[in-house]
């Protein structure tokens, strides 16, 4: 294990720039902690945390300068991965006929600093849908094939965190290139560092360190324990897919779709949700048609139309698609749970619906 | 190759086949590639500035070198398709989803249920076992329709009612003059049909309403779940598993279907906004 001083933190983003990545890291914008390219270590949420709970953020000052001393913010890393909105392709009218000019796929190399370990469980999920299976989307896995992670365990957990129910954190396992713990203590302010790749350690051996001593890897297992300890929520995932798919027709569905605005601020914010849309459309002269893919949520009404209607006209059967693929089905689909813990859905959820509790009012009430 | 990408397809001929079904017939615009499919597939057709829509495929599985498409116009796209002409251009991708089970069927009698359009996909499976017929049991053709005039495909129902080897049944919701066939939902077709229950392979595709009661007149006559198979219908975007629009429970329609055993969506059939 190794220690990056904080005065060299600079010299780690400047590394990676050399070696071609576009640093993308947190910046504070709009009272919120986003993920967007950064050019310098003032560019990162210098002494800012966040405090979460349902259907409320907040950002506040803290008493120290550290860097990372937040939990997450609205977005995720899928906004680089598989972009909000992006164009697949064009066609050009040709008399009766037509040519499809696919979309060049850019290749941009991203560095994420500031990965996460729920969101690094997250992205690998996400890899598991779109790289796994007969059909691989390329756009995607070139994006993923080309990143470098900057993992940052948690040394902190948020109001509405639960890694530790899902088995996601708060410490980075595998999957990273670098992994930092920060440690603000004693007038000293340090990076743990461990590499996790052959790409990490390149860009390690072109940066300043030194070998952490004992007592340093002590207090960052300290803090990461600590974090753990004191998460916000707590999911029970026990027999959950059972639970949840022998209980589609609960009382409970009802109950929470007297709250729920089907707004999909959930969908947006969840760093699992994958579904998207296409949109078709053509300019004034007819001659020119374009493909566009967007995000899309299984909240919205739209998602379940066939001729004569949606499947999914209620609410209520909009949120335990929702909650059911998440918790259940997922299992099925892809072998691990669609939930990685990181809060976001009950944090931004405007009325402050919470899974955690909406699992457990099921269980409580079937047992 | 990238599976977003639609492959552009001539049109080489366009057929109404009812007031609101029309088939069309491509072939590939460039190269001399063949198409190949399995009976029950399905592709998305592009129309240029219109949209995409999953349509299943109608034509014969062994006959490769023409693509057909049987489709009501229901809605935009199908709308825009219905009025292209021959030489006009389909964006086509696919074969995606699974396949009615042909093979496995053989030494089985055979009991096909199609209710509307739903005949269409089935048609792939009409064509697939009078290739091989001596390997079949019993054949039933169960087909319900809205009214005399709605019948699809009619002149080649008739060619297959006038074979001997064949038990062809058609029925209708509402009767015009000049009808003198059936009457009635396609369920009660089934009592009258002969097959052994416990050797018996059913292939049903039709509105899930019509599914749901053909399944249970099949159950009642002594068919196990295994042995019956559906083709479900749901929204799709990308047809690869990608989009999620088309999930049912565990399962994606476009690459798990649109063809399953009942025994595997019995615990989801039926339910309702599943």
């Amino acid at each position: 294990m190794k220690i990056l001083i904080r005065s060299n933190f600079d010299l780690l983003l400047e590394a990676l720039r050399k070696n071609n990545y576009k640093t993308i890291g947190p910046t504070v914008r709009d009272g919120a902690i986003v993920y967007d390219e950064i050019n310098s270590t003032s560019d990162l949420p210098i002494g800012w945390t966040d405090k979460q709970d349902a259907g409320n953020y907040r950002l506040e000052k803290r008493n120290d300068d550290a860097l990372f001393g937040y939990v997450v913010g609205p977005q995720s890393w899928k906004k680089f991965l598989n972009p909000p909105v992006y164009k697949l392709w064009q066609a050009d009218k040709r008399g009766h006929n037509f040519e499809i000019i696919p979309e060049k796929i850019e290749e941009t190399k991203y560095a994420f600093i500031g990965v996460r370990p729920c969101e690094l469980n997250a992205i690998f999920i996400q890899d598991k849908v779109f790289t796994s299976g007969e059909y691989v989307n390329k756009n995607y896995k070139l994006r993923r094939d080309n990143a470098f992670i900057v993992a940052v365990n948690c040394v902190e957990s948020g109001g509405t965190c639960f890694c530790v129910s899902m088995n996601t954190g708060p410490k980075a396992e595998k999957g990273f290139d670098i992994s930092l713990t920060e440690i603000v203590k004693d007038g000293h302010h340090n990076f743990l560092i461990e590499t996790g790749s052959e790409k990490g350690e390149k860009i390690l051996s072109e940066i300043p360190h030194r070998t952490a001593v004992q007592n340093e890897i002590d207090s960052g297992n300290e803090l990461i324990n600590n974090a753990a300890a004191t998460m916000g929520r707590v999911l029970d995932t026990s027999n959950i897919k059972n639970l949840l798919l022998n209980n589609l027709d609960h009382p409970q569905w009802d109950k929470v779709a007297e709250r729920c605005l089907s707004c999909a601020n959930c969908t947006m914010v969840c760093p699992t949700c994958f579904c998207t849309t296409i949109e078709d459309t053509t300019d004034l002269t007819g001659e020119h048609a374009e493909r566009w893919q967007k995000w899309d949520s299984c909240f919205t009404i739209d998602f379940s139309y066939i001729h004569g209607g949606s499947i999914r006209n209620s609410v209520k059967s909009r949120y335990r698609q929702w909650m059911t693929h998440k918790l259940a089905t997922w299992h099925d689909q892809f072998g691990s749970s669609g939930c990685v813990g990181c809060g976001r859905c009950i944090t931004w959820c405007p009325v402050g619906i919470d899974i955690t509790e909406e699992v457990r009012a099921i269980k409580e009430s079937s047992k | 190759m990238n599976p977003m990408i639609p492959n552009p397809y001539i049109i080489q001929k366009v057929k109404k086949e009812t007031q609101d079904v029309f088939t069309v017939e491509l072939i590939p615009a460039e190269g001399e590639q063949k198409f190949s499919f399995g009976a029950g597939q399905f592709n998305m057709l592009y129309i240029f500035g219109t949209g995409e829509v999953p349509i299943s495929i109608s034509g014969d599985p062994n006959k490769s070198d023409v693509l057909i498409h049987t489709t009501r116009t229901v809605g935009t796209v199908t709308k825009a398709m219905s009025k292209l002409k021959t030489g006009d251009t389909i964006g086509v991708r696919g074969p995606y989803g699974s396949t009615w089970p042909v093979k496995e069927a053989i030494g089985n009698d055979v009991v096909i249920i199609a209710g509307g359009i739903g005949l269409a996909p089935l048609r792939t499976v009409i064509y697939e076992i009078l290739r091989e017929r001596e390997s079949y049991g019993r054949i039933a053709i169960l087909y319900g329709t809205r009214t005399p005039e709605d019948i699809l495909f009619k002149r080649e129902l008739e060619k297959l009612k006038s074979r001997l080897d064949l038990d062809v049944q058609v029925t209708v919701d509402r009767a015009a003059r000049g009808w003198n066939g059936n009457v009635g939902v396609v369920t009660t077709l089934i009592p009258r049909a002969r097959f052994d229950p416990k050797n018996t392979t059913a292939m049903i595709c039709g509105p899930e309403i019509m599914m749901k009661y053909s399944i249970s007149e099949l159950m009642k006559s002594g068919l196990s779940a295994e042995k019956i198979f559906l083709s479900m219908e749901r929204n799709m975007k990308c047809g690869v598993g990608f989009c999620g629009h088309c999930q049912y429970g565990p399962e994606f329609i476009c690459k798990d279907g649109p063809v399953f055993s009942y025994k595997k969506i019995k615990h989801l059939f039926g339910k309702r906004e599943i």
